[in-house]
């Protein structure tokens, strides 16, 4: 296994209490696999993978709890130089926002023979050669004549091909890419959607792939993980979780987006809110919502069910959701 | 660059929407009466035409000097019925949201008209303008940046009152936002309550409240649900759905999500850079689409369900939109599109049946400026 995360925990210290933003999440990606890990805002999908890559803000966060093992090795147990050096040139990643995360001062040429440089010790010149090659590769036209120039003349999809060249420049084992589209427009996402599934199965790596659409993660995930207030809730293969949910929160999200190729009636709305994470609810976090709590969701957390293999749901219903 | 001069280039003749019954009032009071009339459901409320707005561009620091032109809006005409949902949709760039701040008269036309029940509402100002604004309300994308933090509640709610108060006098203004608070679904209780402590969703219905407060008949929805949570989106569309029912309303939903401007639209138009590409019926427009733009934005949302997808034909355009300041000849699509040939340089294609289609009784038969329009089922609905 490439990567395994172990029953983590990730809490955050505000002014007004603790926040528990992941609370005991397990999954695992191997080489040349696609994990997807949809949520909404707050669900705790984006600080897990912080957690991962070793870039979450301590303080405030602390990692309260968990193992994130990566080839086998415990990363939590590391200094942060080792860490560093397995930050880059093992695992990358590619940000949502690519005109916040590039520099603004810097030529993308610079930003990305950086790269080579700090962690490969290849001198200006040569790093240079190697960013021209690598925008070649994630298809930016011209690129000889445009290494020179500055994040903000590229485009909204010319610059996140430039992040992903940057993650992929050490060629990794595993990238995380955290709502890699979600600015972008239609047809420039499906073009790099393309260009990300393509390149990941050039170089067998694990993709770790962040988001809240669930028509994004539909065509190049293998896996989904789906979160909900800090926990995963569902975990299945790609093709099951669409056509039977086996968690009210999933079967509640995949009715509530209107669909292109039909037009609807009302939409299905989860009624209420995501929980406060200072103040989970007891029991099953979703229970205030859920259309089917009983009781003991109102005080039992309920556990990761195996639902079939390698599909899990943490529901105590989930014979009835997935036969409903 | 060295692009003639286009300020003669024929704008679109847009041969079948309905035609303008114009109104002759001189005086503002007049105008304030023809305002006031009803208009009948399915008969058109507001009708645009050949609608422009460019930008100078201008160079020089003490002289300026104008070296061009952005192209936001070139052209445009449609016409919005009273009780339906327009749907407008196009990526970033394409001039949607000027096209709300032109309805809306918070940015001037450069030409073209706006008719708002057959008044002409670029030419007013003064009392007949604020009548029209009365009349003409906007809900924002982002829930928290249009709400003022340092503002209650009820200030918000209740601040076009101020500017308006024949709408509601003073002594009555408490009750009135506790009642639009109550139908916008949130507790009337809250009317003291600042921004901060509500969630997106929540300060999303504040923003429809807002809106609905002085009694508008055209609601102008600039991406109401982008910023929302998948979840939550469902609520305030189908709240939206509901107002329009309950105060007779007529919307233009300004979008980029195809799916959620399927699902609450009656007619859609698409827009690429400054034009209109098509514009129908919601059918027409998803089921039938003739334009290759349209085919290529449907074929690339993604749609979730992995078996549905598997049966569909993708169409992946090369590059990106190319600058409204220098817009290609012709069609402006012709730099992306599969299917260009010399004529889509040099010929601008008119918004119009297609000649093809013309005189057919079938969703076909609808609006497109294409040169070489042809059928494409992509969304796999047949």
């Amino acid at each position: 296994m490439l990567l395994e995360v172990r029953d983590l925990h990730v809490e955050f210290k505000t002014r007004d209490g603790v926040a528990k933003a992941v609370n005991g999440v397990n999954y695992s990606v191997d080489a040349g696999e696609t994990l997807a890990v949809l949520g909404e805002s707050g669900s705790g999908k984006s600080v897990t993978a912080q957690a991962v890559m070793g870039i979450l803000d301590m303080p405030p966060g602390r990692i309260a709890g968990g193992e994130i093992l990566f080839q086998g090795k415990d990363l939590l147990g590391l200094k942060e130089d080792e860490r560093r050096k397995i930050r880059g040139s093992e695992m990358a990643m590619i940000f949502q926002d690519a005109l916040s995360s590039l520099n603004p001062v810097l030529s993308v040429g610079d930003q990305l023979s950086e790269m080579f440089t700090v962690h490969r010790g290849m001198s200006r010149k040569d790093g240079k050669a190697k960013a021209v090659e690598l925008m070649d590769r994630v298809r930016i036209p011209a690129a000889k004549e445009r290494v020179g120039q500055y994040p903000h003349q590229f485009s909204g999809g010319m610059r996140q091909r430039i992040m992903i060249a940057m993650a992929m420049a050490l060629e990794p084992s595993l990238i995380i890419a955290d709502e890699p589209t979600t600015a972008l427009d239609v047809t420039v996402q499906a073009q790099v959607m393309d260009l990300l599934a393509e390149l990941q199965r050039e170089l067998n790596m694990g993709l770790i792939l962040i988001t809240h659409d669930l028509g994004v993660v539909a065509d190049v995930a293998d896996k989904i993980a789906v979160m909900y207030a800090g926990r995963i809730v569902e975990q299945a293969p790609v093709h099951e979780i669409y056509k039977k949910p086996a968690h009210p929160y999933t079967k509640g999200l995949l009715e509530s987006i209107p669909r292109l190729d039909q037009k609807g009636q009302e939409l299905y709305a989860i009624k209420g809110l995501p929980p406060n994470l200072m103040h989970i609810p007891p029991g099953c976090a979703f229970n205030p919502r859920c259309p089917m709590a009983q009781d003991v969701c109102r005080t039992d957390v309920p556990p990761l069910f195996d639902v079939a293999a390698r599909r899990q749901s943490a529901c105590f219903f989930w014979k009835e959701t997935l036969d409903g | 660059m060295a692009e003639p001069k286009k300020s003669d280039e024929t704008v679109d003749a847009t041969p079948n929407v309905t035609e303008i019954v114009q109104q002759d009032a001189s005086t503002t009071s007049e105008v304030e009466a023809i305002l006031d009339t009803r208009v009948d459901r399915g008969e058109p409320i507001l009708q645009v035409r050949n609608l422009v707005k460019h930008f100078p561009l201008t160079s020089g620091i003490l002289v300026k000097k104008q070296v061009g032109a952005v192209k936001a809006v070139d052209g445009i005409s449609f016409d919005l019925y009273q009780g339906e949902t327009l749907g407008i949709v196009g990526e970033s760039g394409c001039g949607k949201s000027t096209v709300a701040k032109l309805l809306m008269t918070l940015e001037k036309a450069t030409a073209g008209e706006v008719f708002y029940k057959g008044q002409d509402i670029t030419k007013l100002s003064g009392r007949a303008l604020k009548a029209v604004r009365r009349n003409i309300q906007m809900v924002f994308q982002d829930p928290y940046t249009s709400l003022n933090p340092r503002m209650t509640v009820g200030d918000i709610i209740g601040e076009p009152f101020d500017i308006h108060p024949e709408v509601a006098p003073k002594g009555d203004r408490r009750r009135k936002v506790q009642e639009l608070l109550d139908v916008v679904g949130l507790n009337p209780e809250y009317i003291n309550r600042y921004p901060h402590q509500f969630s997106g969703g929540q300060r999303q219905r504040i923003g429809i409240a807002r809106g609905l407060a002085l009694n508008p008949e055209i609601i102008i929805c600039d991406e109401p649900v982008s910023a929302l949570d998948v979840s939550v989106q469902a609520q305030v569309i189908n709240l939206m759905d509901k107002l329009q029912g309950e105060f007779n309303l007529s919307y233009i939903f300004i979008a980029h999500d195809l799916s959620i401007v399927r699902h609450i639209s009656d007619r859609v138009g698409v827009m690429y850079l400054g034009k209109m590409a098509e514009i129908g019926t919601d059918e027409q427009i998803y089921e039938h689409p003739t334009h290759p733009y349209t085919q290529a934005l449907l074929s690339a949302v993604p749609v979730p369900d992995p078996e549905a997808r598997e049966h569909r034909e993708r169409i992946i355009l090369s590059g990106d939109i190319p600058s409204p300041a220098n817009p290609p000849s012709g069609c402006r699509f012709r730099t992306r599109c599969w299917k260009v040939q010399d004529r889509c340089s040099t010929e601008v294609p008119l918004l119009a049946i297609p000649e093809r289609f013309q005189g057919l009784d079938s969703p076909v038969a609808h609006e497109s400026a294409c040169h070489f329009a042809e059928e494409k089922d992509v969304v796999g609905a047949a």
